[in-house]
C-alpha cells in the first residue's frame, strides 16, 4: 500500500486501462485459439478422408507369401524333387552401419564364398534398404550354432527359415527334372514380378523350367502393419498362397536307374518311350551331375569342374546331342519304300559289296566285302545291307525321302515337354540350300539311305521315331509328365492326343519291317542275334543296330586295327528296339558316344532297360543278358562298320560329294 | 539457530498444506492439464512407465516449487527482479562463452550435477523485469519507456536467438511485449511499432540460419522435400487429419505408435493427442487452455499493483504463445520451432519453469486487492 502511494501515478486509471487491455488481450487469445481450432477443423474434418487414407497407406503394407513349389514324383509316387526347410543368413542393409566391416567380421563366424558376397552385393543394389537380402543360403547346423552365439555382434543380420529344393536322387534325374536356381536380375526382367514376389528360386533347367508355371503356384499375401522403418509390427490379414501342382513323371525310378547304370559311366544317352501314348519311361544322359549343387548357388570350384570335364556332364545328350544315326534309319526307310509304293517286300537287290550310281563313277561300299548277295527287304534289314538302301534311297529321291523321314519326326523337335531340344539335321534340298552354294548331288541321297552324310539325330528323335513305328505309325509327342495334382487333390492325367493320323496305311507294311527288325534280334546273321543281346528275354524283341563313324577314314589303322578300344574311339554305337512285337509297349533308343559296335555295345543297354521295364510292369525277372565279354566280336560280325561312311557331317557338314567319292571302294585287307 | 530454522520451516510447510495460498480454479485447471499431459504421454511413449514417472516427478517438483513461490509476496519478488534479470542475462553470456553444444545449438549449461538452459529462466525474469521497469512509470508508457523496454527485451532475446533457439527467443520476447501491451501502450504506437517490425522481417530473414530458412520454406511447400524437412510437417498433418472428428481412440494412434511421427513425445505430442482424440479432443483442450489463460488474466485484474498486474497478465498471455506456436506447428500452419505444448510435451525444464511462473501467479492471487 505504501509503495503505491509513493508513485505519482493514477492507479485507478491504470487499473481500468489494464482491465481493458486484459480483456482485449483475452479476446485476441480466444481469436487465436479459434484460428487454431479452425485449422484443426480443416485438417480433421474437411481433409479427414485424405489424411485417413494416407495414414492407412503409411501403416498397412501388403506382403507376398511365396507359394510352396510343387513336388515331382516318378510314376509310382517316389519323390524326385522335394521342398525341405533350410536356413539362410539375411541382412537388413538399413540396420548395418558399416557393411564392409560386417562382411569381413562375419566371415570368421560363417564362412562365406566370394560367390556369396558377389550375389549379395548384386542384390543389395536392387533391394530397398529395409528389405532383407540373403547373404548365405543353406546354412549348416554348425554355422547356425556358431552364428547364434555371435549374433549380438551383428545387428541387422539374422538366420531365417525358408524352403529349399532337394533332389534325393541327385544325378539320376538331373537331365530330366533339372534344377531350380536363385532368381537373378535377368530372371526378374523375364518373370511376372507379382507372381514371384517373395520367391527366391525359379526353374532353371529340365522339367523344373518347362513346368515352371505349373510348379510355381500362386503367391498369397498378407497385410502387415509396418512402422516408419518398414519393419513389420503384426499381421492384420492373411490370404494363403496356392501351392504349385505336383508333377507325376511317367518314368519309373527303377527303369531310369537301370538305364543309367547300363552305361557304366561311358558317355551316351538313352530314351525309352511307351509307343501307345508317347510317355517317356526312361531318359538318361551319361555322365550326369548333381542338381543339388545348383539350388543355392554352385561354388566356382564345382562349376568349373563340370565345365572343364571333357565328358560334359551338364550336357543333356538325349535332348541336345545330334549325331548321324547310321543304320538305325534303315527300317524307317524301308517302311517309306513300302508306303510310297517304291518297293514291294519281295523285291530283291543284289549286293555285291559295292554300289555305283548308274552312269556315274562314284561307288559306295557294302557292309561285308563281297556283299550279302540277293536280298529282299526283310533280309536287307536283318543284314543291314547297304546296297539295298542305297538303291532304295536313290529310287525314292531326296525329296520323298526327306518328306517321309520328316513325317517320322526327324529334323524337327519331337515336342517333348522339355526346353532346348535340338532339331538335328534331316538331309534335304532345303536344308542344304541354306548351307551350301552347291545344289543337291545324287551321292548325297545315296548315303542318306544309310543314315550318313548330313544326317544328325538326337537319341530322343530316334526313340520317338522307333516308338511311332512300334505304335503302328501313330505319332505321339513324347511326354515326361503324365499327370499333375493340385495339393490335396487326386492326380489328373495330362492328355496327350496323337500328334496326327497314323503314318502307316497298310498294316502289312508294318509287318514286313517288324519282321526285318525281329530278324535282327533272332535271325541268323542278325547283328543283335550274333551279339546275343536279347538271349533269354521272355518277350519278342525287334531291333536295329547302327554304328556310325566319328571320323572319315584317313589312316591305315582304319583298315588294319580291329582292336575294340580303338574302334570305340572312332565309332558311335546306336541301338533301337521295341517289345513285345505283338503289341509294343516300350520302344528304346540308346547311343554310346564311343562304342565299337552298335549291337554289341549299345544293344545291351537297350536290353537292360527292357529288363528293368519288364520287372517294373510286374513281368518275370528275365535271366541275365549274355555277358558282354562273351562273343564280343563274333566271327561273322562285319569287320568294317555296317554303315560305311564316306564322309561324316561332323567333320565336313556341307562337303560336296566329289571329295566323298574320292575314297576308293573298300576291297578289304583282311584275309 | 538450526532449531529455529527447522521450526520455521515446519511451520511454513504446515501452513502450505493447511492454508494453501493458491487459486483453486487455476490449480484445478493445471491439474487437469497435467493429467491430460500424462495420459497423452503414456500413449505417445508406447506405455513407457519410465517416461511417465519421470514426467510426473517433474510435475511434483514443479508443484512444490509453485507452492513455495506462492508464499513469496509480489513485493519481495519485485525487489529481487533486477538481480534475477541481471543474473539470468549473465548466465546467457556464460552459455554463449562456454556452453555445451547439444544437437547443433549452444543452450545448455553443465553444472556438474544437472545441466539446464538459462534461457528458460528468462521466460519468467523477462516479464518480471519489464513489469518492474514499468511499475513506477507513468502509464501508458512513453516512447522513451518503450525504447528502454525494447532494449531490456532485445538483449536476452538476441542472445537466445544466437544460440540458436528461435522458439525460446520468441517466447521470451513475447512475454516482455505482453507486459508492454498490458501496460496500456497506445494503439497507434503499437501499430507503428508492428509496422517497423514488419518492415524488418526481410532483414531478419537475412540473419536466419539456413536450417531455419529451410523450415520456413518447407512449411510453405512440405511436399517439396517429403523425406527431409517436409517429413515432420507431412506426417504431423497426416496424424492430425486422420484423427477426424472423434479420433482413433486413446493408444490407437498409428502415426505415433509406428514411429511415422517424429518427436512424438516432445514437440509433436499434440499431433498424437489430435490423432487419438480428434477435433472434439482438440476443442476441449483448447477450452482448457483458454480457461487457464482467462483465469490468469482474471488474477491479473484483481492484482494489487502495476507490477503484479503486468507480471500476471504477461505470464498468462505468454502461455497462449506456447499453445498457439506449438499447435500451429503441429497443424502445419507455422514453421517448426522448438516450442513445447505446455504441460503436455515431455521434458523437464519447460514444465518446471511453467509451474514456477504459475507459482508467481498464485502469490499475486494471494496478495490481491481487498474488495470492499
Amino acid at each position: 500500500m505504501a509503495l503505491k502511494r509513493r508513485s505519482i501515478k493514477d492507479s485507478r486509471g491504470e487499473s481500468t486501462l489494464f482491465r481493458v487491455r486484459a480483456m482485449v488481450g483475452f479476446a485476441l487469445i480466444l481469436l487465436g485459439l479459434g484460428v487454431l481450432v479452425a485449422r484443426y477443423q480443416y485438417l480433421q474434418v474437411q481433409r479427414h478422408s485424405e489424411f485417413a487414407l494416407r495414414s492407412e497407406n503409411n501403416r498397412v503394407k501388403p506382403r507376398a507369401i511365396p507359394p510352396a513349389r510343387g513336388l515331382i514324383y516318378d510314376r509310382n509316387g517316389v519323390l524326385l524333387a522335394d521342398n525341405v526347410p533350410a536356413f539362410r543368413l539375411e541382412v537388413v542393409p538399413e540396420q548395418v552401419s558399416d557393411m564392409k566391416t560386417l562382411l569381413s567380421d562375419i566371415r570368421d563366424v560363417v564362412p562365406l564364398g566370394d560367390d556369396d558376397i558377389d550375389a549379395f552385393k548384386k542384390q543389395l543394389k536392387q533391394n530397398r534398404r529395409f528389405d532383407s537380402v540373403p547373404l548365405k543360403l543353406h546354412l549348416t547346423e554348425d554355422e547356425i550354432a556358431r552364428f547364434a552365439i555371435n549374433r549380438w555382434r551383428f545387428p541387422g543380420v539374422d538366420v531365417v527359415p525358408y524352403l529349399t529344393r532337394r533332389y534325393p536322387y541327385g544325378p539320376l534325374f538331373a537331365h530330366v527334372v533339372g534344377y531350380v536356381g536363385r532368381i537373378d536380375a535377368d530372371d526378374m526382367n523375364r518373370l511376372d514380378a507379382d507372381r514371384y514376389k517373395g520367391t527366391s528360386h525359379v526353374g532353371r533347367s529340365g522339367l523344373e523350367r518347362s513346368y515352371e508355371d505349373v510348379l510355381h503356384g500362386e503367391p498369397g499375401y498378407e497385410l502387415v502393419e509396418v512402422n516408419a522403418d518398414g519393419r513389420v509390427q503384426r499381421v492384420l490379414e492373411t490370404h494363403a498362397p496356392t501351392p504349385g501342382k505336383n508333377l507325376y513323371l511317367s518314368i519309373d525310378l527303377r527303369v531310369q536307374r537301370a538305364a543309367a547304370e547300363a552305361f557304366e559311366g561311358r558317355p551316351g544317352s538313352s530314351v525309352a518311350i511307351d509307343p501307345r501314348d508317347g510317355q517317356v519311361l526312361a531318359m538318361v544322359s551319361v555322365p550326369s551331375f548333381d542338381p543339388n549343387l545348383f539350388v543355392n548357388g554352385i561354388s566356382r570350384a564345382d562349376y568349373s569342374a563340370y565345365m572343364t570335364d571333357t565328358d560334359k556332364p551338364l550336357l543333356n545328350r538325349a535332348l541336345k546331342s545330334a549325331y548321324p544315326p547310321g543304320s538305325t534309319v534303315k527300317p524307317f526307310l524301308a517302311l517309306g519304300g513300302l508306303e510310297l509304293g517304291i518297293r514291294r517286300p519281295e523285291d530283291t537287290v543284289l549286293s555285291t559289296g559295292e554300289f555305283c550310281i548308274p552312269g556315274q563313277q562314284r561307288c559306295y561300299r557294302d557292309d561285308v566285302r563281297g556283299g550279302n548277295g540277293t536280298v529282299n527287304m526283310v533280309r536287307a534289314i536283318q543284314l543291314s545291307t547297304n546296297t539295298y538302301f542305297y538303291k532304295l534311297a536313290l529310287d525314292m529321291g531326296i525329296d520323298r525321302l526327306a518328306n517321309w523321314m520328316g513325317s517320322l519326326g526327324f529334323g524337327k523337335k519331337t515336342g517333348i515337354d522339355l526346353i532346348g531340344e535340338a532339331e538335328g539335321i534331316l538331309p534335304s534340298r532345303e536344308w542344304k540350300a541354306t548351307r551350301s552354294k552347291y545344289g543337291w548331288f545324287p551321292g548325297e541321297t545315296v548315303i542318306a539311305g544309310i543314315g550318313q552324310g548330313y544326317w544328325n539325330v538326337t537319341t530322343l528323335q530316334l526313340a520317338h521315331a522307333t516308338a511311332t513305328f512300334a505304335g503302328h505309325g501313330t505319332p505321339y509327342a513324347p511326354r515326361l509328365v503324365m499327370a499333375t495334382a493340385a495339393v490335396k487333390e487326386h492326380a489328373v492325367p495330362l492328355p496327350n492326343p496323337p500328334a496326327g493320323p497314323s503314318l502307316i496305311h497298310k498294316p502289312s507294311d508294318w509287318n514286313v519291317v517288324n519282321q526285318g527288325m525281329e530278324a535282327v534280334v533272332y535271325g541268323a546273321g542278325g547283328t543283335a542275334m550274333q551279339a546275343g543281346v536279347f538271349k533269354g528275354f521272355p518277350l519278342t524283341v525287334a531291333g536295329k543296330s547302327g554304328t556310325a563313324e566319328r571320323f572319315s577314314r584317313r589312316s591305315n589303322d582304319y583298315d588294319t586295327n580291329k582292336n575294340l578300344a580303338y574302334l570305340a574311339t572312332r565309332h558311335r554305337a546306336w541301338f533301337i528296339g521295341y517289345t513285345p512285337t505283338e503289341s509294343p509297349r516300350i520302344a528304346v533308343a540308346a547311343m554310346l558316344e564311343s562304342g565299337a559296335w552298335g549291337a554289341a555295345d549299345a544293344g545291351p543297354i537297350v536290353r537292360k532297360i527292357m529288363d528293368a521295364w519288364l520287372v517294373s510292369t510286374g513281368g518275370p525277372v528275365p535271366p541275365k543278358a549274355t555277358p558282354e565279354s562273351a562273343p564280343a566280336v563274333p566271327s561273322s560280325v562285319p569287320e568294317v562298320p555296317e554303315d560305311t561312311p564316306v564322309a561324316t557331317p561332323a567333320d565336313t557338314p556341307a562337303m560336296p560329294p566329289e571329295s566323298a567319292s574320292s575314297s576308293p571302294p573298300d576291297d578289304g585287307g583282311n584275309p | 539457530m538450526i532449531d529455529a530454522l527447522q521450526i520455521r520451516l515446519q511451520r511454513l510447510l504446515r501452513r502450505m498444506i493447511t492454508r494453501p495460498r493458491i487459486d483453486l480454479p487455476l490449480a484445478f485447471g493445471l491439474f487437469v492439464l497435467g493429467c491430460v499431459g500424462l495420459m497423452t504421454l503414456y500413449s505417445a511413449s508406447g506405455g513407457s512407465m519410465a517416461m511417465i514417472t519421470g514426467q510426473a516427478a517433474r510435475f511434483v517438483m514443479g508443484g512444490i516449487l509453485l507452492l513455495l513461490i506462492s508464499r513469496i509476496p509480489p513485493a519481495v519478488l519485485r525487489g529481487w527482479t533486477p538481480w534475477l534479470y541481471a543474473g539470468s542475462v549473465c548466465l546467457l553470456l556464460v552459455v554463449a562463452a562456454l556452453g555445451e553444444v547439444r544437437s547443433g545449438s549452444k543452450r545448455w549449461l553443465d553444472l556438474g550435477v544437472l545441466s539446464f538452459q538459462p534461457s528458460e529462466l528468462l521466460k519468467l525474469t523477462m516479464p518480471m523485469m519489464v513489469a518492474w521497469y514499468l511499475h513506477p512509470r507513468q502509464l501508458p508508457p512513453s516512447w522513451k519507456d518503450i525504447a528502454v523496454v525494447g532494449i531490456l527485451i532485445g538483449i536476452p532475446a538476441g542472445l537466445i536467438a544466437e544460440q540458436p533457439d528461435l522458439g525460446t527467443a520468441l517466447l521470451v520476447s513475447a512475454a516482455g511485449a505482453f507486459a508492454l501491451f498490458l501496460s496500456g501502450m497506445r494503439w497507434w504506437k503499437i501499430g507503428s511499432l508492428l509496422a517497423v517490425v514488419g518492415a524488418m522481417v526481410p532483414v531478419a530473414w537475412h540473419f536466419l540460419h539456413e536450417y531455419q530458412r529451410n523450415r520456413v520454406r518447407t512449411l510453405l511447400d512440405p511436399e517439396s522435400d517429403p523425406l527431409g524437412n517436409g517429413w515432420h510437417i507431412i506426417q504431423s498433418q497426416i496424424a492430425v487429419g486422420s484423427g477426424g472428428l472423434w479420433g482413433k481412440g486413446w493408444q490407437h494412434g498409428t502415426q505415433s505408435r509406428l514411429d511415422f511421427l517424429p518427436e512424438h513425445t516432445t514437440d509433436f505430442i499434440f499431433a498424437v493427442f489430435s490423432e487419438e482424440f480428434g477435433l472434439v479432443g482438440v476443442i476441449c483442450l483448447m477450452a482448457l487452455y483458454a480457461f487457464i489463460i482467462g483465469r490468469c488474466l482474471w488474477i491479473a485484474m484483481e492484482a494489487r499493483d502495476t507490477y503484479s498486474r503486468l507480471l500476471a497478465g504477461a505470464i498468462g498471455m505468454s502461455f497462449f504463445v506456447y499453445v498457439f506456436v506449438n499447435g500451429g506447428m503441429v497443424a502445419g500452419m507455422l514453421p517448426v520451432v522448438g516450442v513445447p505444448m505446455p504441460l503436455v510435451s515431455y521434458g523437464g525444464t519447460s514444465a518446471v519453469s511453467l509451474l514456477t511462473g504459475f507459482g508467481v501467479l498464485m502469490s499475486i492471487h494471494a496478495n490481491r486487492k481487498v474488495h470492499d
